[in-house]
């Protein structure tokens, strides 16, 4: 039997404020265990919360760019379970009334664009972290993450495929990027995803049963978690299973998932309002104001580069896939004529070479200006394409002004005329041969001809004047 | 007269005028500690050198003219559920019997820079639940007016110990009438203030949507100056409103003439001991020759106030109380098999009886599927009691009744009756459903010589109009100068 996949996504992101949502702390990953923390976020008694006006503003950013509509009027509740890296034994996050509601993100996929909705984004406080292991009488905990703000944003149940899942990650990764409320690294733990997914016959109206998979911090566990979950509900079906709600934990270095517990364990979160918060209210004015200040997001900006600057759809969606290599080619476009040619280099030679030494677009080791420059080298004829290639990789490995490269290492075009008549008379004595061949009539010679000057002139003669001095001096032969 | 007896504007004017020092009235207060507490049992921990080192530097500053505080020199106390950096915060529980707060209670700091001096933290019942100090982990607080008799609670130390000389004025919570019913208890004043005027951070937290700090003193004079000292805006705490106090000590005049007060008749009906109904009846008619229109009204619902205070505040109180698990401070069990039994032997171990029944209370009324029957139905009813109150205040300045149905009553009477004790707040609770104000004075003794407590209730941040009609009041009765004989 064939069947459809229905995935639905929860995705956690650490929002970018400099301080923690409920105290002054410092958000900053890394750190000293337990240096990043106060009486108020290790939950001590008497302590109360004061919510980080910087948190409201980002979530409604991330509503607003996600086509949300923003709740004028929302609250916090209080989710209630015990464990330790918990310091107050509950969560505070929103329940009814979440800040942001009914917003969608588009994503395309074999060329098919595809709408995705989101149901809810809500502010929440991210836990502590657990140290196990290490010491055998028990576990310790690093309340440094306890109450760094985050958005959970619930997407619909729309997502049909561990492909569709991945460019919706990509996109709203992109988004929360380009809206700079969020740097989404998956690494640190600042973007995390929950999977909720079940199978059912294809055709069929009614959803299967789901399971909910958590714990999945990169897009390859992600893409993996899908293939396997998909994988063993059907071999459940299909061998005259059933498949039980529960929550599965996925392991990434075995490739499985655990069941974790059943709908019939699971919490009971007890949510009711935070009585030591007030409702957020937001004006109308203030949440237009923050609309009008979003800036260009990544579909509109794809859509600019085709347009604008006649690059292929394909190209311009690599190119602002990511903020850092948008904002590259941004600021390389800026300065130079010639977009295209920065895309190339862009999509050829830079990204090889990010992808050889294993790098992310935010560690470009040079400017745009640079490859602007470098570009335009090329486009005057200071250098020919064939060195530009080399100057871009010693660009790249030393971080140098390619004009400065240039110089320092001679690789301006020789387009001296003497110089190159001696070097076209010695290729014309050294190859009788090809000469003879010329002469009968074959013009395949002379491109060997040109090839052999341009070998001893190491590259940096113009070819135009190379074919110009050689078509003279094999006339007068 | 000594002066432990004295009141906090009496002494005030005896250090400004350095007819005495803040170091003489400290050792005076703390000798009167030493003779008395043992049979009062009001402090949990008396900080005898930090006091005296205090009251050194506070008369320094009194020398040098440093300080306009009127409060400057006093020697005071907290209830043991405030935080003082440094001094133990226990509240009378054995979960926090090691507690040292690296912090102070916003209450501490401010009284801290009015140049006050703290002698100690107050018994109280556990977490602030119960009305009768017997739920106190360390030890019962008598009543001073009768050994054998409870001061009430949960402030019962905060009362006992103004009742006794034990401190010149104190700091306790209300709850649901933690302050107020002790006070009536003691024959001290004492008033709970509008939920938002004085900060609750620092302020160990009971019911969050309840708790209000306020102060009882020796009279209202005193209440209003300890009132000036406490209330005001605080950006830690969010639920603290942002709006001008005024000068509390302009509110003290002697005239209630044309004031319209309601007596609601659910107060003074069924349930109420009838030597307390007549010292009530008695105060309004004092109230009305002076000039006031009184008149009784009905106050809707008021049967319901008792069952939405309690699944309300032990809802809160559920939430609020899981982080004593033993993990990070605190009790912690000494022995446990892993981390589920660590949660279960801490909590089994560190909380007494009336806080497992009022977690297991709280947790029970928010579980799915009984939320809406029970949590959500409080919180219905809380709307209800604020319109009433709002009701009756469109018509009255201010409403006056009793504090409790009876005076105190004797160690162990109803310890085995949780229900009979929870009934005991049903004049209280209201006031902070609604987040009023509710101030009470001494207005009589009944037949076995204890004090009763006339209460006042307020609109929201009118504590002025409660402290104009407590100090007529006072200024043309006497029952302010019965005292316990201790």
């Amino acid at each position: 039997m064939e069947y459809e996949i229905v995935i639905g996504l929860e995705v956690h992101s650490e929002l970018s404020t400099k301080s923690k949502i409920y105290c002054t702390c410092t958000t900053e990953f890394g750190g000293e265990v337990n240096t990043h923390c106060c009486p108020i976020c290790t939950g001590m008694p008497g302590v109360l919360p004061v919510l980080n006006e910087k948190v409201v503003e980002y979530a409604v950013k991330a509503g607003l760019a996600t086509n949300c509509t923003i709740a004028e009027y929302s609250k916090q509740d209080r989710k209630n379970y015990f464990y330790p890296d918990l310091p107050k034994a509950y969560q505070t996050s929103q329940y009814d009334l979440p800040i942001c509601k009914n917003g969608y993100i588009d994503i395309e996929v074999n060329g098919e664009t595809k709408r995705i909705g989101l149901t809810r984004i809500h502010i929440e406080e991210d836990a502590g972290k657990l140290m196990h292991d290490e010491w055998d009488t028990g576990s310790l905990v690093d309340y440094n993450r306890c109450g760094v703000p985050l958005i959970e944003i619930v997407s619909e149940p729309d997502i049909r495929s561990a492909e569709e899942a991945k460019v919706f990650l990509e996109n709203l990764k992109a988004i929360l990027q380009y809206i700079d409320v969020s740097d989404c690294k998956m690494q640190e733990g600042s973007l995390r995803a929950d999977v909720n997914l079940s199978v059912r016959p294809k055709g069929q109206k009614e959803f299967g049963t789901r399971t909910e998979m958590k714990n999945l911090n990169s897009f390859r566990g992600i893409i993996r978690a899908i293939e396997a979950e998909t994988k063993r509900q059907i071999d459940e079906i299909e061998s005259g299973g059933v498949i039980v709600q529960e929550t599965r934990r996925w392991d990434d270095n075995k490739g499985i998932s655990y069941a974790m517990r059943s709908k019939e364990e699971a919490h009971d979160y007890r949510y009711f309002p935070e009585p030591d918060l007030v409702p957020i209210v937001l004006d109308k004015e203030w949440i237009e104001k923050i609309r009008e200040s979003l800036p260009e997001l990544p579909e509109a900006r794809k859509k600019r580069y085709v347009s604008e600057y006649g690059l292929p759809e394909y190209d311009a969606g690599i190119l602002t896939s990511s903020k850092a290599l948008s904002d590259f080619f941004e600021d390389a476009v800026s300065k130079s004529s010639n977009a295209k040619a920065v895309s190339n280099w862009i999509m050829g030679d830079l990204m090889r070479l990010l992808k050889e030494k294993n790098m992310e677009a935010e560690e470009i080791p040079f400017s745009g200006e640079y490859l602007a420059k470098m570009v335009a080298l090329i486009d005057k004829g200071t250098i020919s394409g064939a060195i530009a290639k080399k100057v871009f990789d010693k660009m790249f490995n030393t971080g140098k002004d390619p004009e400065v490269i240039v110089k320092e290492e001679g690789l301006e075009v020789v387009s001296d005329e003497g110089a190159l008549v001696a070097v076209v008379t010695k290729i014309l004595e050294n190859n009788p041969q090809s000469v003879a061949d010329y002469k009968s009539g074959k013009e395949k010679a002379f491109g060997f001809l040109v090839g052999q000057a341009m070998k001893e002139t190491k590259g940096k003669a113009s070819p135009q004047i190379i074919n110009k001095i050689l078509k003279e001096e094999l006339d007068k032969m | 007269m000594e002066l432990h007896e004295l009141t906090a504007h009496e002494l005030g004017e005896l250090l400004k005028n350095k007819k005495v020092s803040a170091v003489e009235l400290t050792k005076t207060v703390l000798d009167r500690i030493e003779k008395v507490d043992s049979k009062v049992g009001s402090y949990i921990t008396v900080c005898e050198d930090e006091a005296l080192k205090r009251a050194k530097d506070v008369q320094e500053k009194i020398d040098k003219g440093e300080t306009k505080s009127p409060l400057a020199g006093i020697p005071m106390a907290l209830k043991d559920n405030m935080c003082t950096e440094g001094i133990k915060t226990t509240c009378a529980s054995k979960m926090l019997n090691n507690f040292v707060p690296p912090y102070n209670a916003t209450v501490a700091k401010k009284l801290y820079d009015q140049d006050t001096i703290l002698l100690g933290k107050l018994n109280m019942d556990e977490f602030a639940m119960g009305g009768s100090n017997e739920n106190s982990y360390f030890k019962q607080t008598k009543n001073p007016w009768d050994l054998e008799r409870v001061p009430g609670g949960s402030s019962g130390g905060s009362a006992a110990a103004v009742a006794s000389n034990e401190a010149i004025f104190t700091l306790g919570s209300d709850t649901g009438g933690s302050i107020r019913q002790p006070a009536s208890f003691c024959g001290v004043v004492g008033i709970k203030p509008t939920y938002g005027a004085v900060s609750r951070f620092g302020l160990v937290a009971f019911a969050s949507s309840l708790d209000q700090i306020g102060p009882l003193t020796k009279d209202v004079t005193d209440c209003a100056l300890v009132l000036n000292a406490i209330t005001g805006h605080d950006p830690m705490d969010s639920t603290s409103i942002n709006i001008e106090y005024p000068d509390y000590t302009k509110a003290l005049v002697n005239d209630v003439k044309g004031m319209k007060i309601g007596i609601p008749k659910e107060y003074i009906g069924e349930g109420i001991n009838p030597e307390v109904k007549k010292s009530i009846l008695d105060a309004i008619e004092v109230l009305r020759k002076l000039g006031a229109e009184c008149e009784e009204f009905s106050l809707p619902i008021t049967e319901y106030a008792i069952p939405a205070y309690y699944l309300i505040a032990c809802a809160e109180a559920s939430s609020n109380l899981a982080r004593y698990d033993g993990v990070k401070y605190g009790y912690r069990a000494e022995k446990y098999t892993d981390l589920l039994d660590l949660y279960k032997q801490t909590r089994s171990e560190g909380f007494g009886d009336e806080v497992k029944r009022r977690i297991m209370l709280g947790t029970y009324a928010l579980s799915s599927g009984y939320y809406d029957a029970y949590y959500k139905k409080a919180l219905q009813v809380r709307t209800l009691i604020s319109k009433g109150f709002n009701e009756a205040f469109s018509k009255y300045d201010l409403i006056v009744g009793p504090t409790a149905p009876t005076t105190a009553f004797k160690i162990g009477e109803k310890a085995n009756d949780p229900l009979e004790m929870y009934l005991g707040d049903i004049y209280t609770v209201s006031v902070n459903i609604a987040g009023l104000p509710g101030l009470v004075v001494p207005c009589g003794l009944d037949s076995s010589n204890l004090p009763v407590g006339l209460q006042l209730i307020g609109k929201h941040f009118d504590e002025s109009t409660l402290l104009r009609v407590g100090y007529t009041f006072e200024q043309n009765t006497e029952f302010h100068k019965n005292k316990a004989k201790i």
